[in-house]
């Protein structure tokens, strides 16, 4: 069973990489503008800020579908990769800002005449996305330590998170932090000596995302095929039996919480010059909440899944917002109940869903209602 | 430690616990010597799973010793640690990991590395797999390898979960009424496997059912509020007057109640 169906993944995976990775790029910058096949400057633009989304959606469904360990604060390393990534790009800017000082305009705003001294090494490329990795890396270390060394589960690690999240938004919200303060940063210019307002700089950036969730699913993918997979699967459905079996399943979770950090740091840097603004809004309670709506939606427990839910949902939003701005958080809110009720599975488990409906009515052709009465195992498992 | 030349797998001496005023263990003495099958029985809050988490490390002793092999002390260890040392532990209710294959239950519980960086790298051995069969034979499971966990009877998880025990090799292992729920030719059948452990493994079954309790025929402790009310074989216990005490005497009074 297993070889054929690993086949038809491999080649569907392959086919989907080769779209998102070459095909959707070419037909941006080789077919002319207003044709039928032409993508736009900033559909690609969207679909690169969809894919670091989907690298977010990624990392909550690491931990929440094959942990059991639902973070309500993922945005948060989304964030600090995305701010780290910032400080880069507003020493870019050099003296092109509004005050035409050689730093950013928010600290002349501020007052400071030179470069704060920890603001100096940003100027540096490979520093910046060191750090950009590193100190997200070192928040989920820290917290996951205290958390898992405390035996913290369920619902009391979500609140910690979603805490944790709000705590560091209400914390760059401050001016005295000298992170530009609820403006965050804005206004980039350059990235590398290219310029960020140019479509080709616009391409490449949405080429490296692609490349970049490629990566990492095919990286979790292994992850989960490992015995480490098994065990962080096990720890999800049983974590007593784990550590009665010898694993220090704390160690287990530390690791995966790095991980999913470094994951959603990844989305964080490459959002940022896309998008071409980061603020602590980005860090808010309700963007990591949506992040597990997107998992919730594509399908928990699977990598597929969040991808689909991520893309899936924004590009709903990105619609609605347009077409009736008031009414985007309800249509969320209608959909994550619909979804969590009547699809456990989310998209990716609708056309099993379909099948056995399908294969109910036909046999028989049984009454209607016989669809919904016999309890589905799965639902047990939204506990 | 040894007592009076004698070499204990596990002791536990003067050993008491309290849980928000109410004393689950109380001044408790137990011993048990190496390849021993023991029989622990006691009404329900007598303290016999209590006695379990301290041995396993997922509660803490007030005070008393509690000792592994020569001298080693689990009273500081945790439950993976003490699970290390081989003290492997069934519960109650079988806990397999539902969503794995049976053969995945097992390789988990195998004897070996237990660090996630031995864990990212590993590769199953062909020694494993046999060892794997073996397990699967024993506990009657060859059939089911591949089967999901979640989607075996009752029975089968709670063999499941004992040939996962049996995985980890372990010098002792705690079995928690591994009966419970089974029909009576899966009891014998459990029973049967539980006296071919002893000897190779010490064992120690919590059980109800008397039945039960008379095929493993072994040496029996009463637990009765904490502490051991009575030693000795099932036919000894059975006549012990404060055994029938607590026990029938119990009885006596719900059959009144009842009547009344």
């Amino acid at each position: 069973m297993r070889p054929a169906e690993s086949k038809t993944e491999k080649w569907g995976l392959l086919t989907v990489a080769l779209i998102m990775v070459v095909l959707l790029p070419s037909l941006n910058a080789f077919t002319p503008a207003g044709t039928f096949l032409h993508v736009s400057n900033f559909s690609i633009n969207l679909y690169g800020k969809y894919l670091c989304y989907a690298i977010l959606a990624i990392s909550v469904d690491l931990l929440w579908g094959y942990t059991g360990m639902l973070s309500l604060g993922q945005a948060l390393f989304f964030t600090l990769g995305g701010y780290m990534m910032g400080m880069y790009l507003m020493r870019m800017i050099g003296n092109l800002g509004q005050y035409h000082q050689p730093i950013p305009d928010f600290l002349v705003f501020l007052g400071w005449g030179t470069l704060p001294t920890f603001w100096k090494p940003f100027s540096s490329f490979p520093f910046a996305i060191l750090m950009a990795f590193l100190l997200p890396g070192v928040v989920a270390a820290i917290f996951g330590f205290l958390a898992f060394h405390s035996r913290i589960r369920g619902v009391y690690f979500s609140i910690l998170t979603q805490a944790l999240t709000y705590a560091a938004c209400l914390l760059f919200f401050r001016n005295s932090l000298l992170l530009g303060g609820n403006n965050g940063f804005t206004d980039f210019k350059f990235i590398l000596g290219y310029d960020l307002r140019s479509p080709g700089t616009q391409r490449g950036l949405y080429i490296a995302t692609a490349l970049a969730l490629v990566l990492v699913y095919l990286g979790c993918r292994w992850l989960s095929r490992t015995k480490f997979g098994l065990v962080q699967q096990a720890i999800r459905d049983s974590e007593n039996r784990v550590l009665f079996s010898g694993y220090a399943a704390g160690y287990y979770k530390l690791f995966v919480f790095v991980l999913c950090a470094f994951i959603a740091a990844l989305g964080g840097i490459l959002y940022v010059p896309q998008v071409g603004i980061i603020n602590p809004g980005e860090m808010g309670t309700e963007k990591s909440l949506e992040a597990v709506v997107w998992v919730a939606v594509g399908g928990r427990g699977t990598l597929i899944g969040p991808v689909l839910g991520a893309i899936f949902i924004n590009a709903l939003k990105s619609w609605t917002t347009r077409a009736y701005p008031d009414m985007w958080l309800l249509i969320l809110g209608t959909l994550f109940i619909l979804v969590t009720v009547f699809m456990p599975k989310g998209i990716v488990g609708l056309p099993g869903q379909l099948r056995s409906l399908h294969g109910r009515f036909r046999p028989k052709s049984a009454p209607a209602p016989a669809a919904s009465t016999e309890p589905k195992p799965e639902m047990a498992k939204t506990k | 430690m040894s007592m009076g030349g004698q070499q204990f797998i596990l002791m536990l001496e003067g050993v008491n616990k309290t849980f928000d005023g109410f004393k689950a263990i109380s001044d408790l003495n137990f011993y048990m010597d190496e390849g021993e099958l023991r029989v622990i029985i006691g009404p329900n809050g007598a303290g016999k799973s209590t006695m379990m988490d301290l041995i396993t490390g997922r509660t803490q002793p007030d005070s008393g010793k509690i000792e592994f092999g020569a001298d080693t002390d689990l009273t500081r260890m945790n439950e993976y640690q003490i699970n290390r040392l081989g003290i492997g532990r069934k519960f109650q209710t079988p806990s397999v990991y539902i969503y794995h294959s049976v053969f995945e239950n097992l390789l988990l519980s195998l004897k070996g590395p237990r660090s996630v960086f031995s864990s990212l790298f590993h590769r199953t051995t062909p020694a494993q797999r046999d060892r794997i069969g073996e397990v699967l034979h024993t506990v009657g499971l060859t059939e089911r390898s591949d089967w999901k966990a979640g989607s075996l009877s009752h029975g089968q998880k709670q063999w499941l979960e004992i040939g996962m025990l049996i995985a980890q090799d372990p010098k002792l292992l705690l079995v928690d009424e591994p009966a419970a729920g089974m029909s009576d030719e899966e009891t014998r059948k459990t029973g049967e496997l539980l006296v071919s452990l002893a000897g190779r493994h010490s064992v120690i079954v919590i059980e109800h059912d008397m039945t039960f309790v008379r095929q493993l025929a072994r040496k029996v402790t009463v637990l009765h509020q904490g502490t051991v009310l009575c030693e000795g074989t099932v036919d000894q216990v059975q006549n012990n007057e404060r055994v029938i005490e607590v026990y029938l005497g119990r009885k006596k009074k719900e059959k009144e109640k009842g009547e009344r």
